[in-house]
């Protein structure tokens, strides 16, 4: 007779440790199945190129996908090396990472946030993209960072302005090489005051979004704290091609500066608007009147033709830089395209080469190991001089360009020229300035998914 | 007041921009009844001969200046421009300059052509569908024309710049007895209204003192009773297309140096134009005409910045809500007759 005591309270303890000693092996060796957000496998890994190709910043976003190509090429050890031999990080070999072959799949955002972020989760979901990099707009570059974050993959900003990427609506999972609104108004306004003078009176026409929004702040602080007042800001729609009612009433506002915060289609449009009804030769309060753009970039500059010189603005790099870095980059690139690449090109070739030097010194694709190779890494090489990614914000900083439309351009290529490298200290600012949401704008924790 | 003279002036010349497009549109309507939602694609197509005109005029051939160097360092290849090697410098120049009113004579043929095509390849095959499909196959078409466009010129806006002699300004202060430079008004935007005025002149005095416009009016009001008379009233109608389609194309042309043409100009007129013919009256044409310039006017206040800056995003909702208000007041709108497609 067997002596069969099962008690309840028997089978749940026993319950417990049997599932707790199952379990034991996965917990311990979860990382070895999936640690993180889409692990590579042995053979390859891919990124996701997230730029737009339709919509009003198309252009800039089928220049960043060009970069972008030219980069995975570079890294997989195909073409010149372009920046990879001018790199201040000699631990890219043209092997790809970490043994690795780089493979990509590209999304169009539209120049959308929900079409963006729909792009993007299908490259994270569906085809496995370990980073997501690219965008041509601020609204799009906040909308993508947070999903990234979310769903624990790193993002490597591109073309985005706006401070409040790096500010208001940082994320531990999101890092920007590109400069910012207040980095403009910090450079530009200097050079302004000494060209203009300080008695100036400014009118701001100003997108109505996320970017045209910091990018006002930032101008009207800077250019106040001169000595300028601001008589009047409008917001203009996104999608406005006609801008003759904005610019009609600006001669006789009493303003003497006309400051176009508009970018891409939107800029050429207004400038053109504002050539049309002859601000550039007139004058008001007894002084020039002048126009200003805070950001330019040479595509843009090509559209709006010869409305441009003369004109200031900043840029965040210009084919015509004469570093090493910079020269090997027009050169690779150039000799592929047959143009010189645009800053926004510039960017996201930088930032999949930073991600992928990232990764390789950390050892490791885990965003948050790469997180941390990228925070407070200082290079160079790249064609901004010294840089550093601020591990505060995750925001680079770097030498800002202050430039100017070319008045006697020698080819459709040569339409900026550079007035001014603004230092970096100029540039600098507490991460918890007001203009970027300040003491209450956090990076929160990195997320490395799965 | 100065204020209030120049977005008038800023009105009437988007008016006579939407009056064009809306005239183009309710021809369509009005004679073969189809909703054609490529219209604005066709304005954009006018104005993009506009930008092959003036490239074709610049054409050049290539000359290596050795003193020179390229952005590789390569010597610099200059543009040699073919005009200039025929006609000497100063015609040369002159004939680039010029191009944007010398490709009014190009886009008339042109847009014609692409009209018949549409007509005939596409749009006849939907007479008798829906309007529901008509609208489904013209909007892809819009889109298609659209990317196409896109694919040969990149989706930057290209600066299509007026002649020379017809960029400057206008002193319109003066003439009222304002001071100098009270109101300064661009001379292009100011020939595009008489322009446009001109276009819509021609095409009331062909429908009514002609023969054939006679027809089509005719055809119009009763298509079954023409048919019966023995008139092949389907290629008149044909006609009417294409001649729809060379209104809003010479449109387009002339816009160019108002707007960069870029390929989302077709959309942007689209929604717009169609609001302006719905407002003037379905079938109208003197309807699509007198709220073309009225909508323009509005949408030009609304603009102002005292406006926006007091009521934020008018701007951009204003048309809508005078489209619904007249609507509201007079559902078959400013100037629409009884019958028109309330079946």
């Amino acid at each position: 007779m067997s002596n069969n005591n099962v008690t309840r309270r028997g089978v749940l303890k026993s319950g417990t440790v049997a599932g707790a000693g199952l379990a034991i092996p996965t917990i311990f060796t979860a990382s070895s199945v999936a640690a993180y957000t889409n692990e590579p496998g042995a053979g390859s890994v891919k990124f996701g190129f997230n730029v737009p190709q339709t919509g009003p910043y198309a252009e800039e976003g089928l220049d960043e996908l060009r970069a972008q190509e030219l980069a995975v090429e570079h890294l997989n050890g195909m073409g010149d090396g372009g920046m990879l031999n001018t790199f201040s990080s000699k631990v890219l070999d043209g092997t790809g990472i970490l043994g690795r072959e780089v493979k990509y799949v590209t999304g169009d955002t539209q120049t959308k946030s929900d079409a963006a972020r729909a792009s993007a989760r299908s490259m994270i979901e569906k085809d496995g993209a370990i980073m997501i990099t690219g965008g041509s707009s601020s609204g799009v570059a906040v909308a993508v960072q947070a999903l990234c974050q979310e769903a624990g993959v790193i993002f490597m900003a591109g073309l985005t302005h706006s401070n409040d990427t790096t500010g208001k609506d940082k994320k531990a999972n999101g890092f920007r090489h590109f400069f910012n609104s207040y980095m403009t108004g910090a450079a530009l306004a200097p050079v302004l005051a000494a060209q203009y003078g300080t008695d100036r009176k400014a009118y701001h026409l100003t997108a109505d979004y996320n970017w045209g929004y910091t990018t006002e702040e930032a101008i009207r602080a800077s250019t106040e704290a001169m000595g300028w007042e601001t008589v009047n800001s409008v917001k203009t729609p996104l999608t406005q091609t006609d801008f003759s009612s904005y610019v009609a009433p600006v001669l006789n506002s009493g303003a003497d500066v006309l400051v176009l915060n508009h970018y891409g289609g939107n800029m050429i449009n207004s400038l053109t608007s504002a050539v049309q009804f002859g601000l550039r030769e007139a004058q008001a309060n007894g002084q020039n009147f002048e126009i200003v753009v805070p950001l330019y970039s040479r595509l843009m500059a090509r559209g709006a033709g010869e409305n441009v010189k003369g004109i200031f603005g900043s840029t965040n790099w210009h084919w015509s830089l004469q570093d090493e870095g910079s020269q090997a980059f027009v050169r690779s690139f150039g000799t592929k395209y047959g143009f010189p690449p645009s800053q926004a090109a510039h960017t996201t070739y930088v930032q999949t080469l930073l991600y992928a030097d990232a990764v390789t010194r950390a050892g490791s694709f885990a965003p948050c190991a790469v997180a941390e190779a990228l925070e407070d890494y200082e290079f160079d090489g790249l064609g901004n001089g010294k840089t550093l990614y601020r591990g505060d914000d995750h925001q680079c900083f770097k030498d800002v360009l202050v430039v100017k439309g070319k008045e006697n351009p020698e080819s459709e290529f040569d339409l900026l020229e550079v007035v001014e490298v603004t230092p970096v200290d100029q540039v600098m600012y507490d991460p918890a300035h007001p203009q970027m949401g300040g003491a209450e704008a956090t990076l929160g924790e990195c997320n490395n998914g799965a | 007041m100065d204020q209030i003279i120049v977005q008038i002036l800023n009105g009437l010349d988007k008016g006579s921009a939407y009056a064009l497009i809306a005239l183009g549109l309710t021809l369509i309507f009005g004679t073969l009844g189809v909703v054609n939602f490529a219209h604005g694609a066709l304005f954009m197509m006018g104005a993009f001969c506009a930008v092959v005109t003036s490239k074709i005029l610049s054409s050049s051939h290539k000359v290596v200046d050795e003193t020179r160097t390229d952005f590789l360092g390569n010597p610099l290849e200059v543009d040699v421009f073919y005009m200039q090697d025929w006609f000497g410098e100063t015609a040369g120049a002159a004939i680039m300059d010029w191009a944007v009113p010398l490709a009014i004579l190009v886009s008339i043929p042109v847009m014609i052509l692409i009209g018949f095509i549409m007509e005939r390849g596409l749009i006849k095959h939907f007479y008798k569908r829906p309007h529901a499909d008509q609208i489904l196959v013209t909007f892809g078409l819009a889109i298609v024309m659209g990317e196409v466009i896109k694919y040969y010129f990149g989706a930057n806006p290209i600066q299509t710049p007026a002649p020379e002699a017809l960029s400057g300004r206008v002193d319109f202060g003066v003439w009222l007895g304002y001071g100098p430079n009270a109101i300064v008004y661009p001379m292009w935007r100011l020939v595009y209204f008489f322009f446009s005025a001109s276009i819509i002149a021609a095409v009331f005095a062909f429908l009514q003192f002609t023969t054939f416009g006679m027809v089509v009016r005719a055809g119009m009001a009763d298509r079954e009773t023409v048919g019966l008379l023995g008139i092949d009233i389907d290629k008149r109608f044909t006609f009417m297309f294409g001649l729809a389609a060379a209104v809003a194309g010479i449109a387009g042309v002339m816009y160019a140096p108002i707007v960069s043409p870029a390929y989302t100009m077709g959309m942007d007129w689209l929604v717009l134009s169609f609001v302006v013919v719905v407002v003037g009256g379905m079938g109208s044409l003197p309807g699509a005409v007198l709220a073309g310039f009225v909508l323009g006017i509005i949408e030009s206040f609304a603009s102002m910045p005292g406006v926006v800056n007091l009521l934020p995003g008018i701007n951009q909702i204003i048309i809508y809500v005078v489209a619904i208000a007249i609507l509201l007041i007079r559902p078959r709108g400013l100037m629409g007759r009884k019958g028109v497609m309330e079946d």
